[in-house]
């Protein structure tokens, strides 16, 4: 079968993906999620008198608690194959990435399994956003006077 | 009304986002690479920022918003110390957030087993 005939018959198979609904999903859900985020902050000020600061801190390591939660009772992979984007944007797929990599690796014992695989996925993202906060915070200390 | 801005500023981030991964051949590990390499930059000219006054913890909740605090931290340390500030302060705001990823995907990595 040469390589066209391939392709043709894989895109007949390949299920066809709504953009639009997707779209919708996503913004749905990912704009609940910076509810509850605001939501949680006023709480924690209002309720647990937490200064202003310090709130937006607690918020992000509660979504954290979560997402890695329902990564790890298995919840978490079956809510992103429907909300997509709308739960790995937000810090919650940054706490998904990290548990399922560890979780994934368990078996492969503490030191070469979860030791060293445990920022597989999310490693780029603090690899690229310290060298880009490195790079950025030079000029804008250099040039914008901080 | 901040609730209103949390949710219209959080969901078209992730809607970017889906843009991007249904569109190219990008997996979620690149759109959130991307979106912390944005934050950093939105940040060179204080525009995250205002983004934060204006949405509050909806900008703080998407990937980007770590980016902006790297830059933050880095550069206040910087205020004191000069270019050695930038190392020195830069995971001064976002610690508290790796380090409960980390201690939690840790704890729950032995708690519970991998489901497949």
């Amino acid at each position: 079968m040469d390589k066209k005939r391939y392709k043709d018959l894989v895109s007949v198979y390949t299920p066809k993906e709504n953009k639009l609904y997707n779209i919708m999903k996503s913004f749905l859900i990912g704009g609940f999620l910076g509810i509850i985020g605001q939501f949680l902050i006023d709480l924690y000020i209002t309720y647990f008198d937490v200064p202003n600061k310090e709130a937006g801190t607690y918020m992000i390591i509660t979504l954290i608690f979560i997402g890695s939660l329902f990564t790890a009772i298995g919840f978490f992979d079956k809510a992103v194959s429907f909300a997509k984007a709308g739960l790995i944007v937000p810090i919650t797929g940054f706490a998904h990435a990290m548990t399922s990599s560890a979780l994934e690796y368990k078996r492969e014992g503490f030191v070469t399994g979860i030791g060293s695989n445990i920022f597989k996925l999310s490693g780029s993202v603090i690899l690229y956003g310290v060298v880009s906060a490195y790079v950025f915070g030079i000029i804008r200390f250099i040039f914008l006077g901080g | 009304m901040i609730y209103v801005n949390a949710f219209i500023f959080s969901g078209v981030v992730c809607v970017i986002g889906q843009i991007i991964l249904d569109n190219t051949r990008w997996t979620p590990g690149h759109v959130t690479s991307l979106f912390v390499v944005s934050g950093a930059l939105l940040d060179v000219f204080a525009i995250y920022d205002k983004f934060v006054i204006w949405a509050g913890g909806g900008a703080l909740v998407p990937i980007t918003s770590f980016g902006h605090l790297l830059i933050h931290g880095a550069l206040e340390k910087a205020e004191e110390f000069s270019l050695l500030g930038l190392s020195m302060g830069m995971f001064d705001l976002t610690a508290s957030g790796i380090i409960s990823a980390i201690i939690i995907a840790f704890v729950l990595a032995i708690i519970f087993k991998p489901k497949h």
